[in-house]
């Protein structure tokens, strides 16, 4: 085997959580303050996946006090906890960086049952 | 031992134990098998090889070469060098083999490669010149040109070693105190952060380095004794 692709592995998540985009999911995210860790709960539409293997990262928007906010994660970092998904959205694409261009009623993704 | 000759396979990144990335360099160290042992510890040195030749390729080493293998009992490799024994290196002759267990308690190393050649380049590219600082404003035709080389009747010289266009790279390049982020010694991988000289699939010369621990000591306000020297001062 490829020995880049062997330590990868070595640092891979081997259960890496399942959703899609569109999905509106919350990351629980464990943070470090001083000598206390604790955990964080971000939320909001995963609107794109990027890159592979250990490099992979995925995107999550949200609209926060009017504003939209975006934050990036690493898939496999040790600090991205758990994902969960909340609600799962019926998209045609892979990035749905329209919904950039897009507030309110506009914004909303249709639900996936 | 303090150092083995190593092979750069490519970077990538890993993650740290508090879950920061770290960019890092995946080299392949050893198993270096020695050829040849001159001197006494402490003033001795150790030959050490690296990479055996292929069946394919046994043909093209020389006779005097390939005694001089024989000698050690030891395949053809593509590459040798020197290195300085210590005083734990006691016993060590030709046929034995070094492998990545050298670097075991060391935090820090220096690597040493051939940097990639850049073939005949500005001095931008080779010294780090800002070129002109705007694009308009009279600017012609001068935009990565280093500009003046020097003053006028006097000296009516240019100064030797003054910066200028020339061949950049393909030559020896050193990084120092590198950090040892992990080890795979099972698949001999010694994972180093940040970037090594040379391209992938180089070859690089991997050396303890005590500089950080110097420096920490320093500010602790031990005295640091180099391990390097410590066997030299011992004896006399």
């Amino acid at each position: 085997m490829n020995m880049i692709d062997f330590v990868e592995k070595e640092y891979m998540k081997t259960e890496v959580p399942e959703f899609k985009i569109g999905d509106t999911v919350r990351v629980h995210m464990r943070i470090v303050e001083g000598e206390k860790e604790r955990i964080q709960v971000v939320e909001g539409v995963a609107i794109a996946r990027k890159h592979s293997g250990i490099r992979e990262t995925f995107t999550i928007r949200k609209i926060s006090s009017g504003i939209g906010v975006e934050r990036i994660f690493p898939l496999h970092s040790p600090r991205v906890e758990k994902i969960e998904v909340m609600r799962s959205g019926i998209v045609r694409r892979a990035k749905l960086y329209f919904l950039r261009d897009r507030r309110g009623k506009a914004a909303r993704l249709k639900e996936r049952f | 031992m303090i150092g083995l000759i190593g092979r750069k396979l490519g970077m990538t990144h890993v993650f740290t134990e508090n879950g920061n990335q770290a960019p890092v360099t995946v080299v392949e160290v050893g198993p270096c098998p020695v050829v040849q042992v001159t001197g006494e510890n402490g003033k001795g040195k150790a030959q050490l090889a690296f990479d055996p030749i292929t069946k394919k390729d046994e043909r093209k080493v020389t006779k005097p070469l390939r005694g001089h293998y024989l000698k050690a009992n030891v395949k053809p490799h593509r590459f040798l060098r020197e290195f300085p024994l210590e005083e734990a290196d006691a016993g060590m002759k030709a046929g034995d083999s070094v492998n990545l267990d050298i670097f075991k308690d060391v935090h820090y190393v220096s690597v040493s490669g051939i940097s990639k050649g850049r073939g005949f380049a500005g001095v931008m590219k080779r010294h780090g010149f800002k070129g002109a600082q705007t694009m308009s404003h009279g600017t012609h035709e001068n935009f990565r040109h280093g500009g003046s080389i020097g003053m006028c009747e006097e000296p009516a010289r240019v100064h030797k070693g003054m910066k200028m266009p020339g061949h950049f790279g393909s030559e020896k390049v050193t990084t120092l105190n590198l950090e040892i982020i992990k080890m795979f010694p099972e698949k001999n991988l010694l994972l180093i952060k940040g970037a090594a000289p040379g391209p992938n699939g180089g070859v690089l010369i991997i050396e303890r380095s005590d500089r950080r621990e110097k420096k920490a000591a320093k500010v602790a306000g031990t005295k640091f004794v180099n391990p390097l020297k410590a066997s030299k001062r011992k004896g006399g």
